[in-house]
């Protein structure tokens, strides 16, 4: 087993149009470094300065991670992680 | 109840138990029925304040014209409130979305100026502003940063809530300007030690998101990430099934908004419930589901129903 990490369509130019990939790690920085291996480029959109982009939101098992422990969140095998650029959302 | 006009029967809306839906009789599930104001939507409380404000800081004046981006809701409540104000209305909102909020919008005298699909509410908020550069003359409130909008919250949802349901431990709402989180969270977390203010953000179809690149993201002015303890994404197939079981198991029809907190109120009950813990979860019910008919949310298998809204602002 593995954790997915599915990919919003603006990043598909990073992991070959592939919706989602796999990946490993204890935490969700380790598990981003190792995704950014095999899909060079990824991790720079992600991360700046030590911390998420402000317009990207991470979901571990659909929670947003800024309230889990942001990029050391623990994240194990079976868990699915979800990458969203953050947009205006709700009724609005 | 008797009301002088219809906008003095703005708010004091009924918090219904879901005792059905309930995960076990120490973990209650309640529902704030926000299709009880004026126009059928939670957007009166922000509207209706948005405007007052303005009036006192001198911003409007007869025949003038208001402009905001909306996916809707907002729009229909400010419509009302400016045709009996005697204001002009225009609004800019995404062509994806559902057929009844352009009927409800018109009727009450709105101009609409459609925003393209892709993008969502991000092109309308772009477009909005633009226009706004554009005509200095009009007045755009802006639902997403103006401070009145979350102030409406605080000084009425807020307080209503604890009135109605002191024990409260759980507060989830719905995340879109969040205003309503905002709000109603800052004035429970003053009054309710540990009280836990939960976000229910919907998850929509990849048209939605289909920005150019991340740096066109959007984060409303109005959000403040401390006043929230969590926030959760509400894939549309967990909104719709659990829009249909407040339907069937409560007998409440409501908007697919309310399906997506309830699907994040009832894990927090369940896992409550596991951990042994009493809990009293308020949420809200943004509107009723007439507006989303059209959508085919309710009938059908959930898988059809399911793709009818991929690329649709559902919520």
């Amino acid at each position: 087993m593995a954790i997915e990490v599915r990919i919003p369509t603006i990043l598909r130019t990073y992991t070959g149009g592939a919706k989602q990939v796999e990946g490993a790690g204890s935490t969700l920085a380790e598990l981003i470094e190792d995704v950014d291996a095999r899909h060079s480029g990824l991790r720079e959109r992600l991360v700046a300065d030590g911390g998420l982009r402000r317009f990207v939101n991470v979901y571990l098992n659909d929670e947003d991670v800024r309230f889990l422990g942001g990029l050391e969140t623990p994240v194990k095998d079976g868990d699915t992680v979800t990458v969203l650029p953050a947009v205006a959302g709700g009724t609005a | 109840m008797r009301y002088d006009s219809l906008l003095d029967s703005l708010g004091r809306t009924p918090l219904i138990g879901l005792p059905r839906l309930s995960p076990s009789p120490e973990v209650r599930l309640w529902a704030k029925l926000e299709d009880r104001n004026p126009t059928g939507s939670v957007k009166d409380r922000a509207a209706f304040y948005m405007i007052e404000q303005a009036e006192k800081d001198g911003r409007l004046q007869p025949g003038s014209v208001i402009l905001e981006p909306t996916s809707g809701n907002t729009g229909i409540s400010l419509a009302m409130v400016a045709s009996l104000r005697g204001y002009h209305l225009t609004v800019v909102m995404p062509e994806n979305t559902s057929a009844e909020r352009r009927q409800l919008l018109e009727i009450y005298g709105a101009r609409i100026i459609s925003s393209p699909a892709a993008g969502g509410s991000n092109e309308a908020v772009r477009v909005a502003k633009r226009l706004s550069a554009e005509h200095p003359d009009w007045v755009m409130l802006y639902q997403y940063g103006n401070e009145a909008n979350a102030r409406a919250h605080y000084e009425t949802t807020g307080p209503e809530l604890l009135a109605d349901l002191p024990e409260i431990t759980h507060f989830v709402a719905g995340l879109g300007t969040t205003g309503t989180l905002m709000g109603t969270g800052r004035f429970l977390r003053e009054h309710v030690p540990g009280i836990k203010i939960v976000a229910a953000e919907p998850r929509y179809g990849e048209l939605v998101y289909g920005l150019r690149n991340v740096d066109e993201g959007f984060v409303p002015e109005l959000y403040e990430e401390s006043v929230l303890t969590t926030r959760f994404s509400v894939s549309s197939a967990d909104a719709l099934s659990a829009t249909r079981e407040l339907l069937h198991a409560e007998g409440i029809f409501a908007g697919i908004s309310a399906g997506c907190a309830l699907h994040a109120a009832r894990s927090l009950g369940v896992k409550a419930a596991e951990a042994g813990q009493r809990a009293d979860i308020a949420m809200i019910v943004a509107d009723g589901g007439w507006k989303y008919l059209s959508t085919g949310a309710y009938d059908g298998t959930l898988a059809d129903a399911e793709s009818r809204l991929e690329g649709q602002l559902w919520a």
